[in-house]
């Protein structure tokens, strides 16, 4: 116990707590997420998988615990070192959260307009390199009212990497999407890591995807996580909370009403 | 009765509460248009949205407006045979408060809520947290084009508007009840000043500020999915209409 924080981690995160108003959401979360690793985080509908990574990126102020990203703690972060901070990460939303008043290519682009002195020609380029990427072609001008739901996805998805960042935060990125589409999405987060060695982390009900693209796993239940483990790890363990979570039973230690 | 006070009471507190977290609004829109860049494409099509789409509402209430004051003036001027001041009270009235404040009410009303709306459904879709995650200030980006806009068409809003209601009262006056062209033309004229002109414009710019900071405020800080950004709604052309008619007020008074 050297560096308690050592840069093995790309993130970690320590007694993280959150509430909102008397809904104690996250209750001391502790997280490590070593470099070039994707970890996937599991649990229940509304346990704060989503405010956990929201106060990653710091979207959401957490109130209490820190969050080492590369080493830094970001929770003193102000606004201008978080700005530079979220250069080095890309995020999916859980729904999206496309702009609607503009077209695919600039939703996709966004980033590149914003950070880089790219023309629109070369940056719609790279727009279709991208969304070719997630599988998806000819959708450079629509916009977002005219797509599918797994559409949106996946041009939510395309955006979260046009900037090729370093950490990617995916919120549920094979929900809604049909079989084959969820495992080119699978495919494209292994390639992700791989190659670009990338570090990120994947919130997912989806047990199929999970096995396939974590290194580790941990799952989150009642404001803490409760168990990390490999994959192999997670499906034997002995934790029956995590057994009946991974399993889809209705009758176990999780009940309905918590 | 303790009801009651209670109720004027955390009204008042509210209120109170509420200034202060729009005038912290307010400060740091000031700060992100003096940080460069501009987005300039991003102002145009703001100064689009402002403009050119409030311009017909704007200019049918100018020219109504312009005509009913004629209307209503010379039933009581021609009482004393002072018709042709009728032309005086039009150009008055509507340079120094009709002109501003009613362009104001109809740009809250169309654009203010359009800002509100359009925001506020930012917001609750999580795209104002994506342009966080696209290391994008939304202030900077969302907010500050429409300030601007607002802040700068407002007046010229507010020159037309003068000048069709104006031509209104002139056509009602020569038109419909008979005065004499070139003596109304004349009490146009005579008595206006440059500093009445000023102070409607001067009004008209600060009102642009008003409806801009507010509603950008309450689309800003919406919660509550659909139903939020319908109160954010109401509520972007309730209060800035009722600032606009207060500190309309206070600048006549001010200025008196
Ligand atoms: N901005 C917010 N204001 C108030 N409460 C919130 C807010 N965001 C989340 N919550 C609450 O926090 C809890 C966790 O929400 P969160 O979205 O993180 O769940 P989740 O684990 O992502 O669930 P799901 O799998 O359904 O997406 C919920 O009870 C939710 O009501
Ligand atoms: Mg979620």
């Amino acid at each position: 116990m050297v560096k308690d924080h050592s840069t093995e981690n790309m993130i970690a995160v320590r007694d993280l707590h959150k509430s909102f108003g008397t809904n104690h959401v996250l209750q001391g979360v502790n997280l490590d997420v070593r470099r070039g690793e994707d970890m996937v985080v599991i649990g229940g509908s509304g346990t704060g998988k989503s405010v956990l990574i929201k106060c990653i990126i710091g979207l959401i102020k957490p109130d209490k615990g820190t969050i080492y990203v590369d080493g830094q703690d970001t929770t003193s972060f102000n606004e201008k070192e978080l700005n530079e901070m979220r250069r080095e990460f890309g995020m999916l939303f859980q729904f999206g959260a496309l702009f609607d008043s503009m077209p695919v290519w600039e939703n996709v682009g966004f980033g590149l307009k914003q950070h880089t002195n790219l023309s629109d020609d070369e940056i719609r380029d790279v727009v279709t390199e991208k969304l070719s990427l997630v599988g998806l072609k000819d959708v450079e001008d629509l916009m977002p009212s005219q797509l599918s739901g797994g559409m949106r996805k996946r041009v939510s998805l395309a955006r979260a990497i046009a900037m090729a960042p370093d950490i990617l935060l995916y919120d549920e990125p094979t929900t809604g999407l049909d079989p084959i589409m969820a495992d080119v999405i699978n495919e494209l987060i292994i390639q992700l890591r791989e190659k670009l060695r990338v570090t990120s982390i994947t919130i997912t009900h989806d047990m199929v995807s999970a096995y396939k693209i974590a290194d580790r796993i941990a799952m989150l239940y009642m404001g803490k996580i409760i168990e990390v483990g490999t994959p192999e790890e997670i499906r034997s363990s002995r934790n029956e909370i995590v057994q009946q979570f991974i399993q889809g039973k209705s009758e176990g230690p999780i009940t309905r009403e918590q | 009765m303790f009801k009651l006070f209670e109720l004027v009471g955390s009204t008042v507190l509210r209120f109170i509460e509420e200034s202060g977290k729009v005038t912290v609004f307010f400060f740091k829109i000031l700060m992100w248009t003096f940080r460069p860049p501009l987005n300039f494409r991003n102002i145009l099509r703001q100064t689009e949205e402002v403009g050119i789409n409030s311009l017909p509402v704007v200019l049918i209430m100018a020219i109504f407006t312009g005509m009913v004051l004629a209307l209503q003036s010379y039933t009581g001027f021609r009482r004393f045979n002072a018709e042709a001041f009728v032309g005086t009270v039009v150009a008055l009235s509507m340079v120094r408060e009709l002109g501003p404040v009613l362009s104001g009410l109809m740009v809250s009303g169309r654009v203010g809520a359009g800002m509100a709306a359009e925001l506020g459904t930012m917001k609750v879709t999580e795209q104002i947290d994506a342009l966080y995650t696209l290391a994008t200030n939304p202030v900077k980006y969302l907010i500050v084009p429409r300030f601007l806009a607002a802040l700068f068409v407002m007046p010229l809003l507010v020159v037309f508007s003068d000048i069709i209601g104006i031509a209104g009262g002139y056509l009602v006056s020569v038109k419909l009840l008979g005065t004499n062209p070139t003596i109304y033309t004349k009490r146009t004229w005579d008595y206006m000043e440059l500093d009445d002109i000023y102070i409607g414009l001067f009004k008209a710019f600060i009102f642009g500020m008003i409806i801009a900071v507010i509603s950008c405020y309450q689309g800003f800080y919406t919660s509550g999915g659909a139903e939020g950004v319908g109160k954010s709604t109401t509520r972007a052309v309730v209060f800035s209409s009722l600032v606009i008619l207060v500190s309309n007020y206070f600048i006549t008074a001010l200025m008196f």
